[in-house]
């Protein structure tokens, strides 16, 4: 019997043939953390041990809060920043970086084979280029850097059949939200996604990332997409040391296989207030809105900042909507600042805030009052999200949330191809 | 084990209502945590707790964001342990890690009604309501010694000094 991508994976790092189910300890790659490391160290510093145990593991980069809105915040970041001194941690990127996903990508960190955890939940993300990664909390974070150590079980894996063609204005994350939709909030629960078939190709690196990012808000343990030549490519000259591509056996155990034929899919809009709530976009169309949000690391690349300046080139946006633009990282706004799409979204009435969270997780920069309706590209749209326990959250493709900017409602981006 | 007043809630449950994400770096004491805890689900419950009460949910318990404070603020606010139908990956370890008892039991799930008194019965494996017993698949040993720890950094702490003490006798 053949083996899974995370059965091979695990198994290599336990230094044992493994199959789904079982429990292995087993010695991470990286352990990535952000400004959830103040808390981390907290719980690092009750162990009573002086040192980490692999300062070179270790990846913090702070993009929660950035730069910091409040003395809490600025403490936190602060009390970071000693620590990495300290223990002489090498792999920090402070405030002005990006968020975490995109940073450790464009960093190298993200390579096909490696294990790596994340104090995160969208850890998931790196399977865009064939790593096994998988969130954890932060007890668990403080216990890795102390033992190097952790137990993990062998998940399960559902295998993602994707065969077809895009349609004009539907992209990675509209597939991704009709899985979604379709399979619920809990369909790979401890599970391993692997998006494969004969139309995982054709998507973009970082199309792909959208993918095993939103992984996350089907319950996934880790994403995967087989390490192609594309992905390769892309990982050229950033891959910050040797890797060995894992693929799954052609006989391998599916826990199931998924069958999505993308030509049939139209834009998808996540409702208030579970990811799993979607809809085409026609039956929603309409609904007005009061922020629109195109951004974070779901959907904050130049690919995605380009497709929403498409919609809004030479137009202005709708009066009554602030729309906030949120690079994912300082590299992919450079991009897009020499490409002129960010002159674009300015031009428009777009509000352009530094790479971070932002108000994704309702910390700053763009908070809900009660009754009002945000639709935005990010992962997450559970109640109180963005600020108000009585807002509204929609989710979509930054062509939909450009082309709803635009109205000042929900919008089908189709109507501007 | 001691009875426990049931808080029962439905699917889904994720974390942004258990601990909404605004508080995440602004509140740092455990205490405090426990004033917010399902905040944005039952503005009523961080209110009328009380130690040894229960939190009883449907499936997905927990899921979305990692934030550990899920786990923290229903522990600091006395909750003996939570019941659910299943539960999302990372709230469930996080949950023991926390010292938190996490029980998996559909049945009892579906049986158990709010403001209901039940005690439950780790080790064996047993829920017993006024009129019913209900089994689960109790944790394994090598989870459950984290659970009696008192969670994670208790238990890597303890494990560390083992560590030393052994290392010690060798030289």
């Amino acid at each position: 019997m053949g083996q899974t991508f995370s059965e091979k994976v695990l198994g290599r790092k336990a230094g044992k043939t493994v199959t789904a189910g079982e429990l292995v300890t087993i010695s991470p790659d990286y352990i990535l953390s952000h400004d959830n490391s103040a808390a981390i160290i907290k719980e690092f510093r009750k162990l009573e041990i002086k040192k980490v145990k692999c300062a070179e593991k270790i990846v913090i980069v702070l993009d929660h809060v950035v730069p910091a809105s409040s003395e809490k915040y600025a403490q936190n970041h602060k009390e970071i920043r000693e620590f990495v001194r300290e223990q002489a941690i090498p792999h920090f990127f402070d405030v002005h970086h990006g968020v975490c996903h995109q940073v450790f990508s464009e960093n190298g960190f993200a390579l096909p084979g490696k294990l790596i955890l994340g104090a995160d939940s969208h850890t998931p993300s790196y399977g865009a280029f064939g790593a096994f990664a998988a969130g954890i909390g932060r007890s668990e974070a403080a216990s890795v850097w102390a033992t190097d150590e952790i137990w993990l079980k062998v998940p399960e894996t559902i295998r993602i059949e994707m065969r077809g063609k895009l349609s004009p204005m539907v992209f990675a994350k509209d597939i991704i939200l009709k899985i979604i939709g379709r399979e619920g909030a809990d369909r790979a629960n401890y599970k391993a996604v692997e998006f494969a078939g004969p139309a995982a190709k054709s998507f973009s690196v970082e199309s792909r990332f959208v993918m095993t990012n939103m992984s996350a808000e089907m319950g996934a343990k880790n994403g995967y997409f087989v390490p192609d030549e594309k992905a390769l490519a892309w990982l050229e000259g950033k891959a910050r040391e040797n890797f060995q591509k894992v693929i799954s056996d052609q006989d391998a155990r599916y826990e199931a296989v998924l069958d999505v034929d993308i030509s049939a899919i139209e834009p998808q809009i996540a409702c208030p207030h579970t990811v799993d709530n979607v809809c085409p976009i026609t039956e929603v169309k309409g609904t007005p809105i009061h922020q629109a949000l195109i951004g974070t690391c779901t959907n904050g690349r130049a690919e995605d900042l380009n497709a929403a300046a498409q919609i809004l080139k030479g137009k202005k946006v709708h009066p009554h909507v602030r729309v906030l633009v949120i690079p994912a990282s300082r590299k992919e706004y450079l991009k897009a600042l020499r490409n002129g799409d960010l002159e674009i979204m300015v031009e428009a009435g777009c509000l352009v805030l530094n790479p971070g969270c932002g108000p994704c997780l309702g910390a700053h920069q763009g908070i809900l009052a009660p009754g009002e309706t945000a639709v935005s590209t990010a992962n997450r749209n559970f109640r109180g999200r963005m600020g108000s326990r009585d807002s509204f959250i929609y989710l979509a493709s930054p062509a939909t949330v450009a082309a709803s900017a635009l109205e000042g409602a929900l919008a089908d981006p189709r109507e501007y191809a | 084990m001691s009875k426990g007043k049931v808080w029962k809630y439905g699917d889904d449950i994720n974390t942004d209502v258990i601990f909404p994400g605004k508080y995440t770096y602004s509140v740092l004491d455990p205490g405090e945590m426990a004033k917010h805890a399902l905040e944005d689900l039952d503005p009523a419950f961080a209110r009328s707790v009380k130690p040894g009460d229960i939190v009883v949910a449907g499936k997905n318990f927990g899921c979305g964001s990692s934030r550990e404070q899920a786990a923290t603020c229903l522990k600091s606010a006395g909750v003996q342990a939570v019941i659910a139908k299943s539960f999302a990956r990372i709230f469930f370890r996080n949950a023991i890690n926390q010292g938190l008892p996490v029980v998996q039991c559909s049945e009892a799930v579906d049986r158990i009604e709010g403001g209901e008194k039940i005690s439950i019965d780790f080790a064996r494996g047993v829920i017993e309501t006024a009129g019913e017993v209900f089994t689960f698949v109790p944790l394994p040993d090598s989870i459950l010694q984290i659970l009696d720890a008192g969670g994670l950094i208790r238990y890597t702490k303890a494990k560390i000094e083992r560590g030393k003490n052994q290392g010690d006798s060798h030289a």
